[in-house]
This record gives structure tokens, sequence and C-alpha cells, in this order.
């Protein structure tokens, strides 16, 4: 089959790879009809995450058709049309038993490098690195999906799958950012990163009750289209984000912080929210610049709801701040098998249409077009669907990264 | 009164103490030149986590290998950590060694890609040898003597201490999640015969005996004589705080021959035997709560750095070879785990 592998730093390239097959009892094999590009593949795509493996195959977001089951597999059939979740659950440890499929304690066969980088391991995620597992990914035409029983939910055919697919991760994910925010009537939430991840927050943060969304970005697009969502917008390239947030809330703070923006942070430019931070970004390596900045505006009292994925260590962390301020921390990979159904229902309830955010569809042959144009913000691009059906647009491209790889 | 009661119970508290194996006193020297390296570690790992393209520039090694100097960054901040927090840093020392080999071994393997720059890497191959020499007269102050190997680990299963011990006691289950297990056979009367793999087809064989057998508790057992290699093992079974299941603890001893036999044995427990029996640990819960092990894509040869392929999908000749895939399971087998039967039922959102 063709899968989407990443070849090192920023190289991805869509090579002949063997078809999956079952080697687990409870898996099934999906023939993929949709799977998407997520800022986290990006973390990969730029190598700020460790233990990736040229010939890895990229991708956690996708759905398909069910094509063969494993034995144990008795809640699906062949041709059931289904999604995804992105992390792997075994549905029957003390973590999954307690709905924190992240935490699986089954799913990742590479446990012993979480143990020594994170102290313990999380779950197995699609196409991540072999610090969660080293499992392929679903940039593909097939995939091999562990735990079937589990995971994946089927999706009535009224719906596109457009409208699905981002059920995989991003739609859980920015609901999850929200849900943490412990949202109360009358609460405005401010969200840092206006991605997919943070669209999805801000109509979630909505959809729990909050009164104000206040959504911080550079890039014109993402903040138009946080505000066709109902949120206000500030843009942390002209303003400052601190004195904005202050005058907009007389100097409290947002009641939440979400930062959906994670380790690869920019500074913005000329102005800064806050001076002394400044100086200590400038010197940062892993950059948690939305993070510390969402610190020191949280109301007192207030939530950082951690979506925006960090991978190691990071300095100057204001925890000053945190704990004088009484401020509380939720973070996580989402725990999306906890959400799949409840958002599927507000999807055919018409309460929220995922595929909003889509702006580019292309084929899995120009996945290497599609991360490029999605790392730079370049024609507008705010998420890329790729479709291994369909026929490559730049499939010479395609042919010139083998030659540069091989 | 209540008081008083209070009291009495703080007392009672026991003070935790590993069961782990503690080799003798560590010398000063020793520990001094593993505190060095401990810093040595931490920065080079950092270094080849942040830089392995700069790493790989100074190395001479091709830099499509970045992805594996990562993976060695790892390595060497883990070591790192290691030798800061044990208070006997013997067994950090000698995950060092092995760090030391894996290094010499893949610039060996990088001298022959047609990339690599020979100069550069007789360079860094000349560094890690000096490095290497460091270590092992480091690892060898510290562990004083002691011979053997040595293994501990536990774990935590969602199942109870009968069910749990039940499975084990039947040492033919053992080689579903123990890697370097071919068979045991049970002989009778508390014996049993083990053959374990090793290295290049080699294979050694041993018979053991039941020493202690007290159900739902504790198992322990040591070979006969005329075995390959001296070994013995303990496996405790305690039920764990608030009903959660059962907390394994299993301890292993082996002794060793010289000869071709001691460096087969050597090679089958490698340079990390807590790691391996972890990793064994890690099988045996997942055959409890699940009734199979768990593999992906990347692990079809064994989870350790050398056994690490691509995630993709293994081609069929991979597949035969793929020796730690999880044996047949036999149809209608039920996992013991007594959560396994409730299905997991979606929730709603509470609005
Ligand atoms: N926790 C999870 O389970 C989970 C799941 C999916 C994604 N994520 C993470 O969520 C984050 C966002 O994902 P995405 O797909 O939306 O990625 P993205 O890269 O498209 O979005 C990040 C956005 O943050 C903006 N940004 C950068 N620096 C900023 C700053 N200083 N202040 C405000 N905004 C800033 C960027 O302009 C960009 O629009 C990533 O870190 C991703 O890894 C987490
Ligand atoms: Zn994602
Ligand atoms: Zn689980």
């Amino acid at each position: 089959m063709r899968a989407n592998c990443w070849m090192g730093k920023t190289m991805v390239s869509v090579q002949d790879v063997p078809d999956p097959q079952i080697l687990n009892q409870r898996d099934a094999i999906v023939k993929i009809s949709s799977t998407a590009i997520c800022g986290s593949d990006l973390h990969l795509y730029n190598a700020f995450i460790p233990t990736m493996v040229a010939g890895d195959i990229l991708g956690h977001e996708f759905m398909g058709e069910v094509v063969e089951v494993g034995r144990e597999v008795t809640n699906l059939a062949v041709g059931d049309r289904v999604v995804v979740p992105f992390p792997i659950s075994c549905g029957r440890c003390f973590f999954c038993k307690q709905q924190m499929f992240s935490l699986c304690e089954n799913s990742n066969p590479n446990a012993w490098m979480g143990e020594k980088m994170f102290g313990h391991a999380a779950a197995g995620i699609f196409g991540y690195s072999h610090l969660t597992g080293g499992y392929a990914g679903g940039q593909a035409e097939y995939a091999r999906v562990p735990f079937a029983d589990v995971g994946p939910i089927k999706v009535p055919s009224g719906l596109t799958d457009e409208q699905v697919l981002f059920l995989s991760d991003i739609f859980p994910t920015g609901y999850m950012g929200a849900e943490m925010c412990d949202i109360k009537p009358g609460d405005t939430i401010a969200i840092w990163g206006c991605g997919p991840v943070g669209q999805f927050s801000i109509r979630s943060a909505f959809l729990l009750g909050a009164e104000r969304v206040i959504a911080i970005d550079m890039v014109p697009e993402r903040l138009q289209m946080a505000q066709a969502g109902g949120a206000e917008t500030i843009n942390y390239n002209e303003t400052n984000v601190y004195e904005a947030l202050m005058e907009m809330t007389g100097g409290r703070g947002p009641d939440a912080c979400i930062d959906d923006v994670g380790m690869e942070a920019h500074a913005p430019g000329a102005i800064h929210a806050y001076d002394r931070i400044k100086q200590a970004m400038m010197l940062e390596t892993d950059r948690p610049h939305a993070l510390r900045e969402a610190i020191m505006c949280c109301r007192n009292g207030g939530i950082i709801s951690v979506i925006g994925v960090y991978g190691g260590v990071i300095d100057k962390f204001p925890i000053g701040s945190v704990m004088n301020r009484s401020l509380t921390i939720r973070t996580g990979q989402a725990h999306v098998q906890r959400y799949m159904r409840p958002l599927l229902q507000l999807i055919e309830n018409g309460d929220i249409d995922p595929s909003f955010v889509v702006t580019h569809t292309m084929s899995l042959e120009d996945a290497a077009h599609g991360y490029e144009i999605f790392k730079h913000k370049q024609d507008n691009c705010i998420k890329v669907v790729l479709k291994p059906g369909m026929n490559g647009r730049a499939s010479t491209m395609a042919r010139e990264d083998d030659t540069i790889i091989h | 009164m209540a008081a008083r009661q209070q009291d009495t119970s703080l007392s009672n508290a026991t003070n935790y103490s590993s069961q782990r194996f503690q080799p003798g006193l560590p010398s000063e020297n020793g520990k001094r030149l593993a505190r060095g390296l401990g810093w040595f570690s931490l920065g080079l790992g950092i270094t080849e986590l942040l830089a392995p393209k700069f790493i790989a520039s100074i190395s001479g090694v091709s830099p499509r290998r970045t992805g594996m100097i990562r993976l060695y960054g790892l390595r060497e901040i883990a070591s790192g950590i290691g030798i800061f927090a044990q208070k006997n840093p013997a067994q950090a020392m000698w995950s060092r060694v092995a760090g030391d080999v894996m290094d010499l071994t893949s610039l060996g393997i990088a001298c022959t890609a047609p990339d690599a720059k020979t100069g550069r890497i007789t360079f860094a191959t000349a560094n890690v040898l000096a490095v290497t020499a460091l270590d092992v007269i480091a690892a060898k102050q510290l562990s004083g003597g002691k011979k053997g190997v040595h293994a501990s680990a536990s774990c935590i299963v969602n199942a109870q201490p009968e069910e749990v011990y039940r499975f084990w006691r039947e040492f033919t289950n053992l080689p579903r999640f123990m890697e370097h297990l071919e068979s045991v056979t049970e002989l009778g009367e508390g014996r049993s015969h083990w053959i374990a793999k090793g290295p290049a087809g080699m294979k050694v064989e041993w018979d053991a005996m039941i020493v202690a057998d007290e159900p739902g508790r504790v198992i322990t057992w040591r070979s006969l004589e005329n075995s390959d290699v001296d070994n013995a093992g303990a496996v405790r079974f305690e039920a764990a705080a608030g009903g959660r299941g059962t907390i394994i603890k299993v301890n292993i001893q082996y002794n060793p021959p010289g000869g071709v036999v001691g460096a087969t044995v050597a090679k089958l427990f490698g340079e990390e035997p807590n790691q391996q029996l972890e990793d064994d640990l890690r099988r045996f819960k997942q055959v409890i709560e699940l009734g199979e092990v768990v593999v992906s894509d990347a692990t079809i040869f064994g989870v350790g750095y050398f056994d690490q392929r691509p995630a993709q999908p293994p081609a069929p000749g991979e597949l035969e070879r793929a020796e730690s895939l999880p044996p047949q399971v036999p149809a209608g087998e039920r996992p013991l785990g007594r959560s396994a039967e409730e299905p997991f039922a979606g929730r709603r959102i509470q609005q």
C-alpha cells in the first residue's frame, strides 16, 4: 500500500510499504477514506519529539471502512464505516476503566522509553514516535487498529467524512481543553492558539456555557475563523496580550486559560506582554511562551488547561505565580474515546458541523505539500485532509522527494 | 485514647526498604567518578536529543541517522539521571557501559555508510573508547566484585492474588510473556524442565524445583544439579491497597558458569536485567488483563533499542522471523482480569 513516511527532519515521503495485517485478536484493518494532518504531526515533522525512526508511517487522525476483523472483535463487521480515536486503549486496565484512555497501561509496548523520559509511560498512539508504542499511522491506504472493540465508532452514512473525521482527535481534544476549565455561567475563557484545536476549543467553550471567549493568534485567517465561531480576538503580534486581556476583564483576568499552542509557540514581534517573560523566553529551545503568558494572565484561583503538546523540560516556569495565586493546572493527551459518542450526538443534532475547519483537501500522494503549507500557513491553510483514493496533483513532486531520500 | 491509638498505628507503619539487590558498599572513588560521568551523560544526552544533527556532524555519522542519535540521547539522559538518583550507582554505571558498547557498534555501522566521514568517525570512536575505559573502571569499583546476575521488578495487575498466583504456578504459562524462555515442562512433584533461547540458536537448559509454595502469596524455585546455569527465583503476590488488584514482585538470581555457556547467559540477560524483567512483567500484565501480548509494528522483534524497526507493517517474511509475536491464544480463552468482562460504555456529556 501507499503510506506517508517520516524520513527525517521536515522530510516526509509517500512510499510503497507492506499492507497491514491482524497481529492481535482484537485488531481490525481499516481501509482509509480520509486522514488529516495535525499540529502534533508538525512536532514530529520538525523533529521536536525524539524516538522517530526513518520510515515511520505518520498520521493519527483517520477514518474509513472496516475490511477485516480479529477473532475477538464482535461489535464491528466488515463494511462498517468507522472513525478511529488517536489513543490506542485496551478498555480494561485501571486507567481505561476510569476513562483515562490516553493513559492506557497495556497499549504501549515501548513503555520503558516513556518511563525513562517521563517517569511513567502513557498509552500507545498511532504514528506518533516509538515513545508512544511505535504503531504505524493512518496517513496511508490501510491501517491496523488494535482494540477495535473499544476505540473506533460507527458513523451514520448521512454525515460526510469531513463532518465526522475530527472525532478522531481535534474535536474531542478541543472539547476536553474547554471541559477542563470547569466552565460556569458567565465565565470568560481565553484561548491561546487558533489552529484547528483552538477552533474546536472556542466552539466547545460556548457549548459548555462560556459567556465570552477571547482567542489569541497572529494569523489573520485563523483569527477570522475564531470570530466566526463567536470569539473576540487578540492578534499577539500587534497587541500586548496581557494588557489587552486585563483591559477586557477589568484587570481581573480570564476565569480560565487554554494553551492550544504547545511546544513550538512563537514569540511575538516588537511588543511583549511582559518584559521579564520576554528575557527568559529568548533563551528557550522548547518554547513554552503561550503557557507562561496564559499563567500570568489567568485570574486568581483560575484554571490553566494545557492541551498543546510538550515533549520534555521547560525553563523559567512561573511556578510562583501558580502557587501564590491558587491556580490549577490541568492537562493531558485527549481521552478521545470518552467524548466520541456524545460529540457525534452533537453533530447529528446539528449543534456543530466540524467540517468548517477544512481548508485543503488533497490526495495522500501530496502529503509532503500538505505538510509544507500547513507548517508555513501558506495559502490560508488551516486544516489539510488527505484522501488515499484521490489522484495526486503533485505526483511529480512526490517522485522528486523519493529520489532525494533513497 | 484515640490519640494513643493513632500513635500505635504510626509505630506499626514500616519503613519500606526495597527488596532489590543491594551490592556491597561502593568505594568513594568509584562514586565520585560515577557522578562526573553522570553529568557527562546528562549533557551529552540533552545535546543528542536537541541537536542530533550537530552530534552527527562532529562525529561524522550520516545526518540521516539522527533518529537513532536521539534514541541514544534518551539513554544517556536515563543513565545520567540513574547515576544521580541511585544510592548505589553501580547499576546505572553498567548501563553506561552498555551504552558505550552500543555507541561503538553503531559507529562501526556508520563507517560503512557511503556518506560517512571516516576521519571524524575515528576521532569519535577514540573518544567513546576513552569513556568506555572510565565506565568499566567505575562499574568494577562500584560492584565490589559481586558475581552473578540479579534482576528484580514489580507490576500491578487488575486481578485477585489467587488468580494471578494460579496462572504463575502453572510454569508452562511463563514462556507466554518471558521473552527468553522457550518452554517449561512440568515433570511432576514440584519439578520442571526449563529451556531458554540463547543468541545464534543456542539453548540453555535446566531442571528446577519449587522451594516454597504458598497459594496466593509466594512461589520460589531453584535449579537442580546439572543445570547449564545455576539460578533461583521468587515471585510474591500482594493484594494492592483498596482492592485494586495484585502487586507482583519478582526476584531472579543467575550465577552463570564460565566459558561459552556463561557468555551465552550473560548475552541472554543483557546488560540491563531489571529492564528485561520489567518488560516481561509488562507482557505478563497484558496476558492477565487482555489474554495476549500486545505488539506494535516497531516491536515485533522485541522492545529494546536495537529491536526497533520502523513503524510500518511487517512484510510476510519479517513476521516469520518475529519470535516475540504473541503465541496463538487458544480459541475461546478469556483473560483472567476480573474487569475483563465489563464492556466500556460511552459517557454522556453533563451539560
Ligand atoms: N492534548 C492532545 O491530545 C492534543 C491533540 C491534538 C493536538 N494537540 C496539540 O495542540 C496544539 C495545537 O494543534 P493544532 O493542530 O491546532 O496546531 P497548529 O500548529 O495549527 O496551531 C497552533 C497555533 O498557535 C499559534 N501560536 C503560535 N504561537 C503563539 C503564541 N505565542 N500565542 C498565541 N498563539 C500562538 C499559531 O499561529 C497556530 O495558529 C499542538 O501542540 C498539538 O500538538 C494536542
Ligand atoms: Zn492530532
Ligand atoms: Zn487500557
